[in-house]
C-alpha cells in the first residue's frame, strides 16, 4: 500500500492543525516573562472575542502585555512566514521537478535582502523598508523573468539558470552596501537584518505582511492540484491542455510575493522552504493536493519552534536564519537519503 | 465524402532559420480511421505529433483538426510517485477550472476509465510500481478521461513486449471501429501499421511524405527507401483466413554482408 493512502497521511492536516495551535500556546506561554497557560488561553480568547463574550480580566497588565502586544504579533507572524515558505517550497519543488529547489530559486530572496539593506543605508524604516525589500523582490523576478526569455526553448532551466545570475548580482550588491556602510551606525544592522530575526515583530509589520502571505497562499492552495499537473513534465502537461508557461510564471510569481514579504519582515530565512516539503513529503505523499496545506501547516509549525529557541535558548536572542540552517541543512542531508525510494521516484 | 478529423497542408518545422526537420508535408485523418505514421529516428514524428496536437506552431502549413484531441506519450518516467488512479484524474485537467480540485464526478470518471482498460484494480497502486505495458494501458485511461474525438499516440508500443503490443494494438482497434474515435500513431513497426492502420504516412524524406491507404503505400519499395533494409510483404493463410505482414530481410547472411559493406 502506497504511503500517500496511508491513514497517516489522512490524519496529517488535522494532526498538523492540532500541533501548530498546540505550539502557538505553547510560544505565547514562555519568555523571560513566562505566563500560566490558562491565563494565555483566557488573555487570547479576551483579544478575540467581542467585549460581551470575553472571559472575566483576572491576569495581570504585565502578563496581557506581554502576551498580547509582545508575544502575539510575533507568534502569528512568525507562523505565516513559516506557512508561506512551506507553501511556496513545496509548489516549486513539484512544479520543477527538482527536490534541491527552495522558493529563493529565482534570486527573490536576494533582491529583497538588497532592497532591505538599501533602506537601511537610507535611513527608511517601518513602511518604507517594507516597501523596498518587496520592491527588490519583484525587481529580481523580472529580471530572472527576463534572462530566462532570452534562453532559447524555454523550460525550467533557463528559469534556474537566470535566478542564480539574479541571486549572485544581488548578492554582491549587498557586499557592495555593507562595505560603503557606516560600520558604527548602519553595517551591524545591515548583517542583522540579513542573517534573519524576527525580534522586531510587530502589529504593524503583521497588517503589512499578511495581505501579500494571506492572498498569494490563498491563491497557490487554490492552484496545488496544478502543481501535479506541472510536475509531469512541459510535453506532458501541455498536451493535458495546460498553458504551461502561463501557470508556471502565475506560480512563480505569486511565490515572489510570499518570499518578498517574508523577507522584508524578517531577513533572510533560508532551509524552511527546502526542507519543510521534504519532510511533509514523507508524512502525506507526493499528491501536491495534500502536499501543499501540510506542507503550510509543518512550515508554520517549525518556524514557530525554531523562533521559540532562538528567544529563550541564551540570554540573548540568537538569529533565527543561523538557527533554521544549522537544523536545516543535517536534516536535509538525512532526509534526502532517506527520500531516495519515497517520495521521489529515481526508476 | 468522409469527413477529416486531421488535415495538413505544407507543413514544416525548423528548429532554426532553414534547419528544416521536415518541410512541405500534406495528410489527413478521415473520421473514424486509423493512421499509422512511419519514419526513421530523428525524422521528426514527435514534432509532427506536436504540431497536430497545437502544442508547438508550425514553422509554415496549417493544421486543421476537428474534435477534441488527446495524446498518450511515449512511456515515460514521473518525478514523483503518484497513484494510478492520480494519475489518470490528470486527463481532466482540462475539464476542471483553474483554481478548482477534481471532483467526485472527475475521480468516477477515471475509475471508470480504468476499467475500460481492465485496470481498476491497480488504482490505489503506485503508478511507478507497474511494468511498461501497465503503465501504457494508464496512460491510455489517462488519455480516454478526456472523452475525446481523436486520439494521438506517439509509439504506443514501443518498449512493450509481443503480449502487451498485441494489447495496444486491440485498443486501438477498439476505438476507431466499435468506439468511432479516429486514431493517429506513430510506430518503427510496420507490421503494426499493416495490422491496425487504414491509411500511412511514410515520412521518407525531410522534404517529402507519402500517405494514402495502407495497400498502396506500405509496399516493398517504399520501405525499402524508409529504412534502408529490405523488407519483404508476405502472404499466408492462418485459421483458415488470409493474412499479411512485413518482415525485414536480416538473415545472419545478409547481416554479416551488411556489415562488411
Amino acid at each position: 500500500m502506497s504511503i500517500s493512502s496511508s491513514s497517516l497521511a489522512r490524519l496529517a492536516v488535522p494532526l498538523l492543525s492540532l500541533s501548530l495551535l498546540l505550539a502557538m500556546l505553547m510560544s505565547l506561554r514562555i519568555g523571560t516573562y513566562p505566563v500560566p497557560t490558562l491565563t494565555v488561553a483566557r488573555v487570547v480568547l479576551a483579544w478575540l472575542l467581542p467585549a460581551g463574550m470575553a472571559p472575566a480580566s483576572d491576569w495581570s497588565e504585565a502578563e496581557w502585555v506581554a502576551v498580547t502586544i509582545i508575544r502575539l504579533p510575533r507568534v502569528l507572524l512568525v507562523c505565516l512566514a513559516g506557512a508561506g515558505l512551506g507553501l511556496a517550497g513545496a509548489a516549486l519543488q513539484g512544479m520543477m521537478r527538482n527536490p534541491l529547489v527552495g522558493p529563493d530559486i529565482v534570486g527573490i530572496s536576494a533582491g529583497a535582502a538588497f532592497g532591505g539593506i538599501l533602506a537601511i543605508l537610507l535611513d527608511f524604516s517601518g513602511p518604507a523598508m517594507l516597501a523596498a525589500a518587496f520592491a527588490g523582490g519583484m525587481v529580481a523576478l523580472a529580471l530572472a523573468w527576463t534572462l530566462s526569455r532570452l534562453g532559447r526553448g524555454g523550460g525550467v532551466l533557463p528559469l534556474v539558470l537566470g535566478g542564480i545570475i539574479v541571486a549572485a548580482f544581488f548578492t554582491a550588491l549587498n557586499g557592495l552596501l555593507q562595505y560603503v556602510a557606516d560600520p558604527d551606525s548602519k553595517l551591524p544592522a545591515m548583517v542583522y537584518w540579513l542573517i534573519g530575526s524576527f525580534a522586531a515583530a510587530s502589529i504593524d509589520k503583521l497588517v503589512l505582511v499578511a495581505p501579500p502571505i494571506v492572498l498569494a497562499g490563498g491563491l497557490l492552495l487554490a492552484l496545488r492540484w496544478r502543481v501535479n499537473l506541472l510536475s509531469l513534465g512541459e510535453l506532458d502537461a501541455a498536451s493535458l491542455g495546460i498553458r504551461v508557461e502561463r501557470l508556471r510564471w502565475l506560480i512563480i510569481a505569486l511565490v515572489a510575493m510570499i518570499v518578498a514579504a517574508q523577507v522584508s519582515a524578517s531577513g533572510m530565512v533560508g532551509w524552511v522552504g527546502l526542507v519543510v516539503p521534504h519532510f511533509t513529503r514523507m508524512l502525506v505523499g507526493p499528491d501536491h493536493r495534500r502536499l501543499l496545506p501540510a506542507s503550510a501547516l509543518f512550515g508554520a509549525l517549525f518556524l514557530l519552534m525554531m523562533d521559540d529557541v532562538a528567544r529563550t535558548l541564551a540570554s540573548q536572542e540568537l538569529p533565527i536564519g543561523v538557527l533554521t540552517a544549522v537544523v536545516g541543512t543535517p536534516v536535509f542531508a538525512f532526509l534526502y537519503w532517506r527520500l531516495q525510494a519515497r517520495g521521489w521516484n529515481n526508476d | 465524402m468522409t469527413r477529416d478529423a486531421i488535415a495538413f497542408t505544407g507543413l514544416g518545422h525548423a528548429y532554426r532559420r532553414d534547419e528544416w526537420i521536415f518541410r512541405g508535408y500534406h495528410g489527413r485523418l478521415a473520421k473514424g480511421r486509423i493512421m499509422a505514421v512511419l519514419g526513421p529516428n530523428g525524422c521528426g514524428k514527435t514534432t509532427l505529433l506536436r504540431l497536430l496536437l497545437g502544442i508547438a506552431a508550425p514553422t509554415e502549413g496549417q493544421v486543421t483538426i476537428e474534435g477534441k484531441a488527446a495524446f498518450v506519450p511515449q512511456l515515460f518516467q514521473v518525478g514523483f510517485d503518484y497513484s494510478v488512479l492520480d494519475m489518470v484524474l490528470m486527463g481532466r485537467a482540462a475539464k476542471v477550472a483553474l483554481l478548482a480540485q477534481p471532483s467526485r464526478r472527475d475521480e468516477e470518471a477515471a475509475l471508470a476509465a480504468l476499467d475500460r482498460v481492465g485496470m481498476a484494480d491497480f488504482a490505489s497502486r503506485p503508478f511507478h510500481h507497474l511494468s511498461g505495458g501497465q503503465r501504457q494501458m494508464v496512460i491510455f485511461a489517462r488519455a480516454l478521461v478526456s472523452a475525446p474525438e481523436i486520439m494521438i499516440l506517439d509509439e504506443p508500443s514501443s518498449a512493450l513486449d509481443l503480449r502487451n503490443q498485441a494489447v495496444i494494438l486491440e485498443r486501438m482497434a477498439m476505438l476507431a471501429h466499435h468506439d468511432g474515435l479516429s486514431v493517429l500513431f506513430t510506430t518503427h513497426h510496420p507490421h503494426h501499421a499493416l495490422s491496425v492502420a487504414d491509411d500511412v504516412l511514410l515520412m521518407l524524406r525531410p522534404d517529402h511524405a507519402v500517405s494514402g491507404p495502407v495497400a498502396d503505400i506500405l509496399t516493398e519499395d517504399n520501405l525499402r527507401q524508409l529504412y534502408g533494409v529490405p523488407l519483404k510483404l508476405l502472404g499466408f493463410e492462418h485459421e483458415g483466413r488470409p493474412h499479411r505482414t512485413l518482415a525485414p530481410v536480416l538473415t545472419p547472411e545478409v547481416i554479416l554482408e551488411r556489415g562488411r559493406s
